[in-house]
């Protein structure tokens, strides 16, 4: 028992040492306020730099996935020549007939370029257009892009030139997700009309699966049975979404290599670089009993100190950059599939995995590289401080 | 108790800017001892002091404190014996600017890791007992010579140490301040301590506080 | 090959930590061939110095490892998606032939470097250095060790190809699978129970007498060892499958996952801490000898030995907590 609290007895002394280390080492960040700052809001700029990248492709890799959780197990679409192709109706029949398939049904949707606003939208058929004919349901970012409407109606050129006029009556909810956006709902007659699609013939096949494990061994089935088909499985579409995101972070942070490798030569040379004042500093410390282990240990605390703080103003203003004010500084370069998305908001989603990658990028290299300067600063000679 | 064997202490060893600090220095130091080591500068005296302060190593001999052998101590072992035997006043302060006359006392106890509450008490009596407890809170540039050679003196005490060891310390005070500082030396040979001071200030060696002048010449002791 | 922002980290990291070892190691050894610990020379007081950057890069290093550690099984975890067939890390890591062996050489590194501290803070509690061959020795191994966990960490990665069909846990950690893990899974999960709690108990009794007559402390080291490794299987046996509540899902990652509140990582921590330090406790006795540690030997082996079995009494109330408070039992 009176061992144990010896032992407890040791182990307050060495927290108290610390904290007479840390006391010591935030009054001498303290001191050299403008010195540290600049360092300070370097290191946060760099983090912040690469936060964003993370958590914006890991919000878009969420969002995907997310999307893509409600759509169907497997699409099934037909092939010409190795480049999709309008699929007949009258495939769903011969699919239907493979055993664990429970439904099949034929999608309807395609692009419509709009040349006064020279932009792209999707144009779709929902599975229960309740609407009359002559009405559509838009995205968010529809109306905001059209130019101005006439009576409040969208003037469409049909695939033969006939104007279409429609009126949208209901907008889906703004920052819903970011596919939704650029959509326009409209009915099967109107959409053939629009996208000349002939009757009998669809975009793809939607095709729901008993169970999920056979999706691969129905798949097989379906192209043998329709050879010029090719399906897709979500699965594989997820896959394909994951590393696009996974990828393009990677390639978005090898491109900032040279800005993180600039910060990393800046730290080093602030740490190989103290200045006279500093090292007189460490000298009398060091003269008045203080052992090289001590101003290793105070010098540890002062990497804390920064790291932590420059790591947390990065996250912090990373965080706000990407869900709060929607990527606004990069969201052109990295999302990439259309410049129609200005307003959308991300969901936010952080976890330990992503804090764990951003530590490692950033404080692992810095408290590395200030390893040697530090330690040639820590064993400088005690007696110098008597050497004048 | 102190003992030296043939201490020497050579730079620069192997290139043509060899130099020997100190040649073959024997000396014994008894507990309560005064002694000041006077000589010109270049002599070796500060060396000779920052050598028996466990500064730093000499090249070759041997040295025991209190029976001790400390010579080849490796440097964590040395700074232990530094900071708690050992109180060190120099020529220049060598305080640290930007922080209160309180922490510059408390400096040297960090490393000990006692109780914060206790220690920042015992800076703040032996602060008092030199007179300007008043200015604890006040950064120490801002003090004048005399009172900033009083918080060095704090420091040097803050571990209790048993030996004190000063290096000219009356080289930045007038005959007023000086006077002052050799009383509180001659507090401190009451008190028991021992203390070794390098100094060619007469008002130093000619004072009555001091039992031994040792001269030194060329890093050899002369007489 | 994969290029994300973790294994960009993990590499790059991993590199950098692997060329600073190359360095502590080339100046370790320099030291070797110039120490002389009677000299006062300037040569030797530089070596003593050099002796601090050594310390001061490794102890780095074992937080580096540790982090890598959770790192690589985060990333593991996170990918599973882009393989066919893998729900967790366990199908990640089985996407080629080098996921496991870099995991297992990675702990096995981490245990290497927490010794090798142990060692180190253990000479430097004596003033003549009395440790400074073998310890130095020791970091060859380290650094090789810490070699061949980057290049096993990388060639893992380079080697990743997305349309690669892998088997996940349901396959690897089944009672089935003729591997080792699958045996792990197989055992038959009273007696594993026995045998765990036989080992832990058996540990913990031998430990609280190391801690009070200090007695024993190299048989502790051994015990502490193997009931790592039987904990290992343990985990696989039945501890993962009492939190997962499911008799046959035997994997040692879905516990690391947020469903099961990250429990995998006090888990596995705690395990890895007591396995270290009560490694570090037998060797630390095996050091004995030197007059200048006999003084030091006892409060270290003491301490070290306390801290191994604080670490086994969590891992066990970890461990222990579903099967005492969940109404799920596992019948083999």
């Amino acid at each position: 028992m009176i061992t144990l609290l010896k032992n407890l007895l040791s182990e307050m002394i060495w927290l108290e040492r610390q904290r007479f280390f840390l006391d010591f080492t935030l009054s001498s960040l303290w001191r050299r306020k403008g010195r540290n700052l600049s360092l300070l809001v370097v290191y946060s700029l760099v983090t912040f730099l690469l936060s964003s990248v993370i958590f914006f492709t890991h919000a878009l890799r969420k969002e995907a996935v997310i999307i893509l959780k409600d759509g169907p197990e497997m699409i099934v679409q037909r092939t010409v020549g190795g480049r999709h192709s309008l699929i007949p109706v009258s495939y769903i029949e011969k699919i239907k007939l493979i055993r664990g398939v429970s439904s099949v049904n034929p999608r309807l949707w395609g692009y419509y370029f709009h040349p006064a606003s020279r932009t792209n939208y999707t144009i779709m058929v929902p599975e229960n257009f309740s609407q009359p004919d002559d009405t559509v349901e838009t995205g968010a970012g529809v109306l905001r892009t059209w130019g101005p409407l006439t009576d409040g109606k969208l003037y469409i050129r049909a695939h033969d030139g006939e104007a279409i006029v429609l009126k949208p009556i209901n907008t889906m909810g703004e920052g819903t997700d970011l596919v939704s956006s650029d959509l326009i709902l409209m009915s099967e007659t109107i959409f053939r009309k629009i996208s000349g699609v002939p009757a009998g013939y669809a975009t793809d096949l939607s095709v729901t699966i008993r169970n999920q494990r056979e999706s691969a061994t129905i798949s097989t089935k379906i192209t043998r049975d329709l050879p010029d088909t090719r399906p897709i499985l979500k699965e594989d579409i997820i896959r394909t979404y994951s590393s696009l995101f996974d990828w393009r972070g990677g390639y978005v942070i090898v491109l900032l290599c040279g800005t993180v490798l600039a910060f990393f030569i800046f730290a080093w040379d602030r740490a190989t670089g103290l200045s006279a004042e500093e090292k007189k500093e460490i000298g009398i410390l060091k003269g008045i009993g203080w052992d090289t282990s001590d101003v290793l240990m105070m010098k540890f605390w002062e990497g804390v100190v920064i790291s932590v703080s420059a790591f947390l103003l990065g996250v912090i203003t990373a965080y706000i950059h990407i869900y709060v004010t929607s990527a606004t500084l990069f969201q052109h370069a990295l999302k990439g599939w259309s410049t129609l998305y200005p307003n959308f908001s991300l969901s936010p989603a952080i976890d330990p995995y992503q804090l764990a990658i951003l530590f490692f990028l950033t404080v692992v290299p810095y408290t590395l590289l200030t390893i040697v300067p530090t330690w040639t600063v820590a064993v400088s000679d005690p007696d110098q401080v008597m050497r004048h | 108790m102190i003992q030296l064997s043939a201490i020497t202490k050579s730079f620069h060893t192997g290139k043509t800017n060899e130099f020997h600090a100190l040649k073959g220095i024997n000396l014994e130091v008894s507990l309560g001892e005064v002694i000041v080591f006077v000589g010109p500068s270049g002599s070796g005296k500060t060396t000779l002091l920052s050598i028996i302060g466990c500064m730093s190593r000499p090249t070759s001999g041997r040295i025991w404190i209190s029976g001790q052998e400390i010579t080849s101590l490796p440097e964590r072992f040395a700074a232990r014996i530094r900071r708690e035997t050992f109180g060190f006043i120099f020529q220049n302060y060598n305080l640290i600017k930007g922080i209160s006359v309180l922490e510059n006392t408390m400096l040297p106890a960090y490393p000990l890791g006692g109780k914060y509450r206790l220690t920042k008490e015992r800076a703040i009596t032996l602060l008092d007992k030199l007179g300007i407890g008043s200015k604890i809170q006040e950064h120490v540039e801002y003090l004048s010579g005399g009172e900033q050679q009083r918080v060095a003196i704090a420091r040097a005490l803050i571990n209790a140490p048993s030996i004190i060891i000063a290096d000219e310390p009356t080289a930045h005070l007038d005959t007023r301040l000086a006077g002052q500082l050799l009383e509180i030396f001659s507090g401190f040979r009451k008190e028991g301590k021992t203390i070794l001071i390098a100094s060619h200030d007469a008002l130093v060696f000619e004072s009555a506080v001091v039992d031994r002048v040792i001269a030194m010449r060329d890093g050899s002791v002369v007489k | 090959m994969l290029l994300n922002p973790a294994i960009i980290a993990l590499n790059s990291g991993s590199l950098l930590v692997t060329a600073f070892a190359f360095y502590a190691l080339y100046t370790a050894l320099r030291i070797l061939t110039h120490w002389n610990i009677q000299s006062g020379s300037e040569l030797q007081l530089l070596l003593e110095k050099k002796t601090y950057l050594i310390s001061t890069v490794f102890s780095y290093v074992l937080g580096f490892e540790l982090f890598s550690l959770v790192l690589f099984i985060f990333t593991a975890e996170h990918m599973h998606d882009l393989f066919v067939g893998a729900m967790c890390a366990a199908g990640s890591l089985n996407a080629n032939d080098y996921g496991y062996v870099a995991l297992v050489v990675k702990i096995i590194t981490f245990m290497i470097c927490g010794v090798w501290m142990i060692v180190n803070h253990t000479d430097n509690q004596a003033h003549d250095y009395p440790l400074i061959r073998p310890k130095y020795k020791l970091l060859i191994l380290l650094t090789v060790m810490i070699a061949l966990d980057t290049i096993l960490q990388i060639k893992y990665f380079m080697g990743l190809r997305t349309d690669v069909i892998t088997s996940c846990c349901g396959i690897i950690f089944s009672g089935e699978s003729q591997s080792l893990t699958g045996s792990a899974a197989s055992l038959p999960t009273t007696a594993t129970m026995l045998v765990f709690y036989a080992a832990l108990l058996l540990t913990l009794r031998v430990g609280f007498s190391v801690v009070i007559t200090g007695r024993g402390a190299a048989l502790y080291g051994l015990l502490a060892g193997a009931t790592t490794i039987i904990s290992l299987a343990a985990v696989i046996s039945f501890i993962s499958v009492y939190y997962y509540q499911l008799p046959t899902h035997h994997c040692p990652f879905c516990i690391l996952q947020k469903d099961y509140s990250y429990i995998g990582y006090p888990l596995y921590l705690s395990l890895l801490l007591a396995g270290t330090t009560g490694m570090g406790t037998g060797v630390v006795e095996s050091l004995k000898g030197p007059k200048s540690l006999a003084k030091v030997i006892p409060i270290l082996r003491k301490r070290f030995c306390l801290i191994s079995l604080a670490g086994f009494l969590i891992f066990a109330l970890i461990a222990s907590y579903p099967i005492l408070f969940t109404d799920f039992v596992l019948n083999s």
